[in-house]
């Protein structure tokens, strides 16, 4: 095991007094607190912590930021985690390597390397679409080598990732020195402030400097809770949507952040260099080179070639210098320096540097197949135009620093719609941003480090003030004094390279790491007509790996642009969405939560041993009891024979009140209701405006101007809409009130219902003449107050009762002792459906579809004919003059003993589907199975014999019958109809 | 998540409002049937400024707001009898 650990002041972030084991493949090591796994791995001197996706290439660290997918490992049962973001802490699962079918740096599947040139860009595409079934056939062998990580279906679900909200006045994403300089200006100024930092510590890129590059940062770091700040580290925003809205994502939580104005100090991604053989282990960017030893004290190699476009490269050179690194060459792509710091040139005065000098190709040796981490690399000399020049001997090195310039960490901006353009000095440049959205520091091309501060002070005072500004929805205008703000520091961002890419005859000269692209691999797609920056992307898969294009969009558009001889800028990027990075199921899952609404009377029905159904959100009783088609049995033949009793709470209720309000209801609903009398209920048809059935209920006039209306379950928040909606056309004096949960309401049914009701106790005359069939009245039932309507859907004598949702529980035991002497049994939605079944009445949305004219579910009674208007008339009108292809019909199948046809079997004749079933159920009063079907509008005849084709295949006989199969002359909707009127008291 | 200026409550996240659709002039009573599937199912579907119809379901408040379709920034909002007088329902 190599001691690779450098002394102070080496290693600021870590915590030399502790020791943490953990265990990579098998073999345990330890690190530090304040190591990643990544970077505890490569104390230890393990170079090769992956296998590449496609070719089982070796790789190692090379962003150190969570931009590639080198680092990805399986940490227990959870695959697929950044090790270069995973925090070493106590108690880690055992980590593994993903990609690898052995030890990861001797990886049997490396041969996959040899095929490479059979696996060209789109090769599943263009290779297994025939013959036909070829993909299923190797569909589990390439999804089996193409790996990433693996699920285990069995280990117990991860903890839930808690959902919080949060609302600030700015909220600032970035924690470098911009970031922290704009949270405490914003502050100063009065503004609520969150700070998002995706790192668990604050401090962005100056914690890859020496410590005396930025002297205030711990200062400041810790002046942020004295300003109130609230800092949110190790959380990655991972989108900014509509209006400021922003989410961030931590291991435990998923944060919804609102705030007035956003400030994106997000700074640059390090860009890589394309050469050959440019993903060998060794290979790794001056940022993470930097980090790695002023924060983790780790000595990322022994001797160091330094391939650099711009400044950051000689600054790596600088420090590992110091770090007793041997620096065997500094090679610039530049054709001179840039403004290379002081330093950086002083301390490097005897290392050999040459311009206009590129990497030719990395080499590495003794790996054979397995492949093996960087030994030497080979430079050529480079020019504006990347012409490759003369190639040097190998330079033998176990470190290439690389540095192909920045490009600005614009995702976030771009999720809020702005433009990014590419530009040959910084990169990409940002435009179109939304109000309330600023940018501040490097991200805005403010890349001098010793401008970050001031310019993190500037923008955070424009964003406070912006916020502050902003009129609350209520309370008061904060006056947070807000300070003069400073001046903006200058753009700062210059040109590296504009195409950093060094051509070799031999190839795997890698574009997109993560997906195992090259050079070529860009071209073919080109030149296969995937030309647009979008084709390209999707032909290719290039930026569609966990780095989501950090390090090769403005790559890939360069070699696109290069292709076609075009400027990059003519282009444009990709559509960048969010999320930023890789989201967790468990978080998006959230805790779970399934709302869901119950009737006043729940809790009877489970005391009863319900069987619930779910209808909506609704949970209904289906049955009671254990033995389901006993149940059903029983509460149909207790409905039909003494009474039933059953919870209708979940029924759409509306309150329709004002001078208007029969007018209104004229206009609505498809029935007649100006001239309906007070007292009285009538049926209600609502259609929508292509003239289809949309839901139905009652309509009870309790006043003239005063409508208790109900509705189905399904439809009550629709139906709801869309009155309102109407009544906001035609602003007619009416108020549209739903009180669905205001109301329980139970249907008591059956030839013992009025004697049941009378001794549960009313105030209302019952009898025959004082409260006829579709009467409404108000009254009280056992001391409750109660609107009644007398209505018949089950085919019975029967009351529909509506009373306060907390007196729910108080009626239904009310009647359920007052009912036991006459053998009341309470009863499901299953039962109810074969009631109202063997009475022909239509479900809606059962019987119904979207596309059913009212005349075709034989509804065309209740449709006015002489009224001038309602609501989908001239639809109704138009479709029946242009004649109607279906009618719903009752049917009973020839077999009695059979068991009913499921819902939507086919109606077959001469081979042909004509029609469907839509409900179906066998009934003891009808003895057999009967149902009502859509059959072709040329057929109603009962009588007539057509076939139903079971989901078996086999034909069922069955002949169409008149509607209702049950009473057909309700007779027993008033089974006492001699009993005189009741005296009233 | 969006936030739709409700005229009652003010901003509040577009999680509680429904989007009825564009906002437009009903045909007369007595219209064709041409004219009422022509309000019913086609659409201008313009980029940039367009009414249409929100209720903020939770307080069963209706209104009509001007939105830009192409920022999807909402410009004003309007009661339904504003609406109306300025000739929704001529």
């Amino acid at each position: 095991m190599t001691d690779t650990r450098l002394p102070a002041p080496f290693g600021r972030g870590i915590d030399r007094t502790r020791t943490i084991a953990f265990s990579f493949e098998g073999k345990t090591y330890t690190g530090h607190p304040g190591d990643t796994v990544a970077t505890a791995l490569a104390a230890n001197g393990v170079r090769v912590i992956s296998r590449s996706f496609k070719y089982r290439r070796p790789r190692g660290l090379f962003s150190l930021g969570g931009f590639d997918a080198n680092t990805l490992v399986q940490v227990g049962p959870e695959p697929n985690v950044p090790a270069d973001r995973l925090p070493l802490v106590e108690g880690l699962p055992p980590i593994s390597p993903q990609n690898t079918d052995g030890p990861v740096a001797r990886d049997p599947g490396a041969v996959m390397g040899l095929f490479s040139r059979f696996l060209p860009v789109g090769f599943y595409y263009r290779t297994f679409f025939r013959p036909l079934g070829a993909w299923a056939r190797f569909e589990k062998i390439i999804r089996t080598r193409a790996g990433l990580g693996r699920i285990d279906p069995k280990s117990p679900p991860p903890p839930h990732v808690r959902t919080r909200h949060l609302f600030c006045d700015v909220a600032i994403v970035g924690g470098g020195p911009t970031g922290i300089a704009a949270a405490l200006a914003a502050a100063s100024n009065g503004a609520d402030v969150i700070l998002v930092e995706a790192e668990p510590v604050l401090g962005g890129f100056a914690r890859a400097m020496p410590a005396d590059a930025f002297p205030t940062l711990a200062a400041d770091i810790a002046h942020l809770d004295a300003a109130n700040i609230r800092v949110l580290s190790g959380a990655v925003a991972q989108g900014l949507f509509s209006d400021g809205f922003l989410t961030a994502e931590s291991r435990t939580d998923l944060f919804k952040i609102r705030s007035s104005t956003v400030v994106l100090a997000t700074g640059v991604a390090e860009q890589p260099i394309v050469f050959r053989n440019n993903d060998l282990p060794g290979v790794m960017t001056a940022g993470t080179v930097r980090r790695l030893l002023h924060v983790h004290g780790i000595r990322p190699g022994t001797r160091a070639v330094v391939c650099t476009a711009d400044d950051s490269g000689w600054d790596a050179a600088a420090d590992l210098r110091a770090a007793g690194v041997t620096v065997e060459m500094v090679a610039d792509l530049r054709a001179a320096a840039g403004e290379a710091t002081a330093t950086a040139r002083a301390a490097l005065s005897a290392v050999p540097f040459r311009f206009s000098t590129a990497p030719y190709e990395a080499l590495s040796q003794g790996g054979g197949l397995y492949g093996a981490p960087l030994s030497a690399v080979r430079l050529c000399g480079f020019d504006a135009n990347a012409t490759v020049g003369t190639v040097t001997e190998p330079i033998a090195c176990d470190l290439l620093v690389v540095s192909g310039g920045s490009a600005p960490m614009a995702q976030l901006a771009a999720h809020a719609g702005a433009r990014l353009t590419p530009d040959p000095d910084r990169g990409f440049v940002i435009s179109d941003l939304r109000s309330q959205i600023f940018l501040a520091g490097s991200v805005d091309g403010r890349t001098a480090p010793d401008t970050a501060t001031a310019d993190g002070a500037h923008v955070g005072a424009i964003a406070a003030k912006s916020a502050l500004a902003a009129v609350p929805p209520t309370g008061t205008v904060r006056d947070g004094a807000v300070k003069a703000v400073p001046d903006r520091p200058p753009v700062t961002a210059r040109t590296a390279h504009p195409f950093p890419v060094v051509r070799h005859p031999a190839g795997k000269a890698f574009v997109d790491t993560d997906e195992d692209l090259v050079i070529e691999d860009v071209e073919n797609a080109v030149e296969d007509g995937f030309a647009h920056p979008e084709l390209l992307k999707r032909w290719s898969t290039l930026g569609m790996g966990p780095g989501q294009g950090r390090q090769t969009t403005l790559m890939g558009l360069r070699i696109l642009a290069a292709k076609r001889g075009m400027a990059p800028a003519a282009l444009g990027p990709t559509t960048v969405r969010p999320p930023f990075t890789g989201e967790r199921f468990q978080a998006l899952a959230g805790e779970g939560f399934h709302p869901h609404r119950t009737s006043p009377m729940h809790h009877r029905h489970e005391a009863l041993g319900a069987q619930q159904m779910v209808a909506g959100l609704w949970h209904r009783p289906a049955w009671y009891g254990p033995d389901r088609d006993k149940a059903i049995a029983e509460e149909v033949a207790a409905v039909r024979g003494a009474c039933g009793l059953i919870d209708v709470s979940t029924l759409g209720k509306l309150e329709v009140r004002g001078p208007d309000a029969a007018r209104f209801l004229d206009r609505a609903y498809a029935g007649a209701h100006t001239a309906q009398p007070v007292g009285r209920c009538r049926y209600a048809l609502l259609l929508d405006v292509g003239g289809n059935v949309g839901d139905d209920g009652v309509v009870a006039r309790l006043a003239d101007d005063h409508f208790y209306v109900t509705g189905t379950t399904g439809q009550s928040d629709a139906t709801y809409r869309l009155l309102v909606w109407l009544n906001a056309n035609w602003g007619l004096d009416v108020d549209i009130t739903a009180v669905t949960g205001a109301y329980a309401a139970v249907s008591l049914a059956g030839p013992r219902a009025r004697r049941v009701l009378r001794a549960a106790g009313t105030d209302l005359d019952l009898s025959p003449a004082n409260f006829p069939h579709l009467g409404a009245r108000e009254g009280t039932v056992a001391g409750i107050p109660a609107r009644l309507l007398r209505v018949g859907f089950v085919g019975e004598l029967g009351w529909e009762i509506h009373v306060p949702a907390d007196q729910g529980t108080a009626l239904w035991d009310a009647l359920v002792i007052a009912g036991r002497a006459e053998g009341i049994r309470p009863a499901g939605v299953e039962a109810q459906r074969i009631l109202r079944l063997e009475k022909g009445h239509v479900i809606v949305g059962q019987d119904t579809d979207g596309l059913t004219h009212p005349d075709e579910a034989g509804l065309g009674w209740a449709v006015a004919k002489k009224k001038p208007f309602y609501w989908g008339k001239a639809a109704v009108d138009f479709r029946r003059a242009e004649g109607l292809r279906h009618i719903l019909f009752g049917f009973r199948l020839k077999d009695p003993a059979a068991a009913p046809p499921p819902e939507s079997c086919l109606v077959v004749e001469d081979g042909r589907d004509v029609g469907r079933v839509t409900s179906a159920a066998t009934s003891v009063a009808c003895g057999g199975v009967v149902g009502l079907a859509t059959l072709p509008a040329d057929w109603p005849k009962a009588g007539r014999a057509f076939s139903i084709r079971l989901p078996d295949g086999t034909l069922s006989p069955a002949e169409m019958i008149a509607m209702p199969a049950y009473d057909p002359d309700g007779a027993r909707l008033e089974p006492e109809p001699a009993e005189a009127p009741e005296a009233k008291p | 998540m969006k936030l739709i200026p409700c005229p009652l409550n003010g901003p509040r996240p577009v999680g509680e409002f429904a989007c009825l659709g564009p906002a437009k002039p009903m045909p007369a009573d007595d219209a064709a049937p041409e004219a009422w599937a022509d309000f019913a199912y086609a659409e201008d579907n313009p980029a940039g400024p367009i009414l249409e119809w929100w209720l903020h379901v939770p307080s069963g408040t209706m209104f009509v707001a001007e939105r830009d379709t192409v920022t999807d920034t909402m410009i004003r909002t309007l009661w339904p009898a504003d609406f109306r007088a300025a000739g929704g329902r001529p």
